[in-house]
């Protein structure tokens, strides 16, 4: 019985690596012409019910784009500037013309973020966090969108055993201890690696990036 | 191929497809992006001193571990200076941040002009 599940498990792999093979790779012909060294990110716009969505994933950006090579302006300070700058709103911020960017920032592209889904769906037993997440990469000289991406993470509250009464009080306590922490942030971390760094479909190596490790 | 030979191959593949994908880091992180993180949740909960003083231990440990730290942190660490009026570190911190990344040079110049304004 395990040995069949473990053979499905293949079987699964396989069209899943199958999958990528046939989905055709980005075209990253405008991206190659322009290659940034540098990109400011803006606070993203927030699609989902859940408030927290914006400056929880604004918060995890930073990581995967300076590991693929790129300079990444401070987010908290140029947050704090457009705020400073009559700007409260991510909404606002998107907005701004992209002169103005480049020269208040000093920025060569500027990354638009759209989350179309941040939260978690409550069930009895457990509960479903997913992100979805938009990007745009646009270079503020030209104005050149040189590259587009969609990423999906979730994840599912894993129910631990004890009879029904055991996975009751696990789920009661995996929400309140969620609630608190808010699993999309760890959620919205994992859409990030995929957007940014999936082979074919995710940027380009930066400037920074070490040469012997660059594919 | 038996079954039995399957099961004990497919953790093989993964552990190859996972270690395969996963490359050493560049820059020591720390705690940079969870205290931007509880700068936005918690506000109240964390003060400047206590967000800069774990930064300065990353700091200290990036050092030994003879990594450097990430686009961004000097930049951080000085705000968080500036907000503890102590300007003339939170300056020292936005020139570190030009000198190891150029392209923050206007911005981190924008953010100088502002204090010495002041």
């Amino acid at each position: 019985m395990i040995a069949r599940y473990f053979n499905i498990g293949i079987l699964l792999l396989t069209l899943a690596l199958a999958g990528c093979v046939t989905r055709k790779p980005y075209d990253y012909s405008a991206f190659r012409e322009h290659l940034p060294r540098s990109i400011v990110v803006l606070p993203p716009l927030n699609q989902s019910t859940d408030v927290r969505g914006t400056y929880s994933y604004l918060s995890t950006v930073t990581l995967p784009l300076a590991e693929m090579g790129y300079y990444v302006y401070p987010v908290a300070e140029v947050d704090a500037l457009m705020r400073e700058n009559g700007l409260p709103t991510a909404g606002e911020m998107h907005q701004v013309p992209l002169n103005k960017l480049g020269e208040i920032i000093g920025a060569d592209s500027v990354l638009y973020i759209t989350l179309r889904q941040y939260g978690s769906k409550y069930q009895v037993l457990s509960s479903v966090t997913t992100v979805t997440a938009d990007g745009k990469l646009v270079d503020i000289k030209t104005g050149k969108t040189l590259w587009e991406g969609t990423a999906t993470a979730q994840q599912s509250s894993g129910d631990s055993g004890g009879g029904l009464i055991g996975i009751l009080i696990t789920a009661a306590v995996t929400q309140v201890v969620n609630s608190a922490t808010d699993p999309a942030h760890d959620v919205s971390s994992m859409a990030n690696f995929q957007l940014f760094t999936t082979k074919d479909y995710g940027l380009l190596h930066g400037p920074y990036f070490p040469k012997d490790k660059a594919r | 191929m038996s079954s039995q030979n399957k099961i004990l191959l497919l953790p093989l593949a993964l552990a190859v497809l996972l270690t395969g994908c996963r490359s050493s880091s560049i820059y020591y992180w720390g705690h940079y992006e969870n205290i931007v993180y509880i700068s936005y949740t918690k506000p109240d909960k964390v003060t400047p001193e206590l967000q800069a003083g774990i930064m300065e231990e990353d700091m200290h440990k990036a050092a030994s571990a003879n990594k450097p730290l990430p686009p961004g942190f000097h930049a951080h660490l000085g705000n968080l200076y500036y907000q503890m009026g102590k300007s003339d570190l939170a300056v020292q911190e936005f020139e570190k941040e030009k000198a190891q990344f150029p392209e923050a040079t206007v911005f981190m110049d924008r953010l100088i002009a502002k204090l010495t304004k002041k």
